[in-house]
């Protein structure tokens, strides 16, 4: 009796979680699961959205390794990658070291960080295109102009486009990546700086052996929270070059933007597909890396 | 560092062996950092002023480095605004960031809740097959989205922008590990009591989640609020356009007349901007929660 009661219970338990998780299976297997095989499969297909596909094999992905404009945003990718995340990471780690020694104002000041990550990129790219532009219209170059310094071309310059197109993105990101490594700094234990200060070690030595050991999980989420991030840069290329997106000469195209470009602009919808597996492969690579060097700890 | 601990400490030894100097030095160290910081905050927030500030120029005002215009003018803002494409394109931003928070909080905390609570077989699977989502890239899946969108007649329509994000692997996540912290004997309570299990969830364990429920909401909001790759893809009316979709279209239009521009970009900031600086402890401590669980 007891036993038939606590089994109907479970069962009907059972019953009630199948029902709350029928929809969002439904979700995640329609939306998610069966577009990503779609994706995959169209990579090795030819078509053009009206016509027929056709299967072709790894033609693709032949035809990507043999187009230097992959390789030109490929490495652009690369450079958005390896520019931007140790940049933000250490210029956000110094501001968060600091700020969490003050105390004077210091809710005001980590409103100030953390304000432009409440924006939105395509808003801001446009107001740090208007702070590009030549004189006597640009804010930057105008500053220049009044302390007689010589003029800087920002977006028109194949060298110069990519990180002034970068700059923003960094400018956005900083607050958030600043509140995190605070919160990872608060959690380390008072005990250990304590012991540190007796034994008389210096500040540099702390920093070294005690704080950056003890915040590897934080950073570790970091580097791969804003590295996917960069990885995936959009919003603020695309509002910037709007006149030739990606330029000059491609020198600020990534990867996204050219997928949206065979996509949406000359419908190769397979080759498209070809080049988001490929992002999807380098996202997962950084995912794998952060799980294994976690596990390391 | 000049802190509770060091008075602990240092003020026998130092007032043996020195004279103030060392804390006086510390003291200045303290204000240089300090003033620093406060520097590279304003420095930080300067964008955002010279476009507010920019946005209430005259046309002749606008290449001046002035930060206070001289004279200020509501003009643009009634020209931007008297444009009847914003009124939609606010519209739809505030309809469709509204209905995947909405919908983002009640499935994804649904979801976590009946991985975190229900002992049953596959619960294992389905959580790691929905975390594994999160390796998936949308600029993967926009493609595929594009096509299932044309075949099933939802390009172009609110619904068309707002089904992927319907809920996420994130919210899922974040909501199964806050669901631990609710004991067990509350919902067990409620069973005797005779609720069911899905009053269990909304009337017992949800309102006991509310800080996360809340960092949720604001993670998607904002997400979906600033969203523009797949909007841009899906719509192509100027009348289903979102807001940082129609602002692209507009200032595309614009070329040189940067204080409409400006104009237009804080209008699509300044809700989300006033918003913080409302809810400013809040939002931080959210997306605190938020970032070191998910």
């Amino acid at each position: 009796m007891q036993l038939y009661r606590n089994l109907s219970i479970r069962q009907k338990q059972v019953v009630w979680a199948w029902g709350f998780l029928a929809v969002p299976i439904v979700f995640y297997v329609s939306i998610r699961f069966y577009p990503t095989a779609n994706a995959v499969i169209l990579s090795f297909m030819d078509w053009n959205l009206l016509g027929d596909k056709t299967w072709i094999g790894f033609e693709n992905y032949v035809k990507l390794v043999q187009d230097p404009v992959f390789w030109k945003v490929f490495g652009n990718t690369f450079l958005y990658l390896i520019i931007g995340t140790p940049l933000s990471l250490v210029v956000s780690f110094v501001i968060a070291y600091h700020l969490d020694k003050v105390r004077f104002m210091h809710g005001t000041i980590r409103a100030l960080y953390f304000l432009p990550f409440m924006t939105s990129a395509v808003a801001m790219a446009w107001v740090w295109r208007w702070f590009y532009q030549p004189v006597p219209i640009g804010l930057f170059n105008n500053f220049l102009a009044s302390l007689g310094l010589q003029q800087v071309a920002f977006l028109n310059s194949t060298t110069n486009a990519l990180p002034s197109v970068l700059a923003p993105a960094v400018w956005a990101g900083l607050g958030f990546q600043v509140i995190i490594f605070m919160a990872g700094l608060r959690a380390i234990p008072k005990t250990y700086y304590e012991a540190a200060r007796i034994d008389g070690v210096s500040t540099w030595t702390v920093l070294w052996e005690i704080t950056l050991p003890l915040l590897r999980p934080t950073i570790v989420f970091l580097v791969v929270f804003s590295s996917i991030g960069f990885l995936r840069i959009f919003d603020h290329v695309f509002n910037m070059t709007t006149n030739n997106p990606g330029g000059p000469l491609n020198s600020t195209k990534p990867l996204v933007l050219m997928i949206y470009d065979t996509a949406f602009n000359s419908f190769d919808m397979g080759y498209a597909a070809a080049q988001t597996v490929v992002l999807f492969t380098v996202l997962l690579c950084v995912s794998l890396l952060q799980l294994r060097l976690l596990r390391d700890r | 560092m000049a802190t509770a601990e060091d008075l602990t400490i240092k003020p026998t030894s130092q007032a043996l062996l020195s004279d103030t100097a060392p804390a006086r030095r510390q003291n200045l160290g303290q204000v240089i950092r300090w003033m620093l910081l406060f520097g590279g905050g304003v420095a930080m927030v300067m964008p955002l002023v010279y476009m507010i500030s920019t946005s209430l120029k005259f046309p002749f005002e606008v290449y001046n480095l002035n930060l206070i215009p001289e004279e200020p003018t509501l003009e643009n803002y009634q020209l931007v605004l008297g444009d009847i494409r914003f009124a939609w394109w606010f519209g739809n931003s505030i309809l469709i960031a509204t209905l995947t928070t909405v919908s983002n909080v009640f499935f994804d905390s649904l979801v976590g809740y009946t991985l975190c609570k229900f002992k049953f077989r596959g619960r294992y699977i389905v959580f790691i097959a929905i975390l594994s989502t999160l390796m998936i890239p949308t600029e993967m899946l926009v493609i595929p989205w594009y096509l299932m969108s044309q075949q099933l007649g939802w390009l172009d329509t609110h619904w068309g922008i707002m089904f992927p994000g319907m809920m996420t692997a994130f919210g899922v996540f974040l909501m199964k590990q806050f669901f631990e912290t609710v004991p067990d004997d509350f919902i067990e309570a409620a069973r005797i009591d005779g609720l069911n299990e899905f009053q269990i969830w909304w009337s017992v364990a949800m309102p006991l989640v509310k800080p996360a429920l809340a960092a949720l909401a604001i993670f998607v909001f904002l997400g979906n609020w600033t969203a523009f790759i797949w909007p841009l893809i899906v719509t192509n009316s100027p009348e289903m356009y979102t807001l940082p979709v129609g602002l692209t279209t507009f200032s595309v239009e614009q070329q040189v007349e940067w204080e409409l521009i400006m104009t237009g970009a804080a209008i699509s900031t300044l809700p989300t901007l006033i918003v913080f600086l409302i809810f400013q402890r809040f939002i931080i401590r959210g997306v605190v929660m938020a970032g070191l669980k998910g």
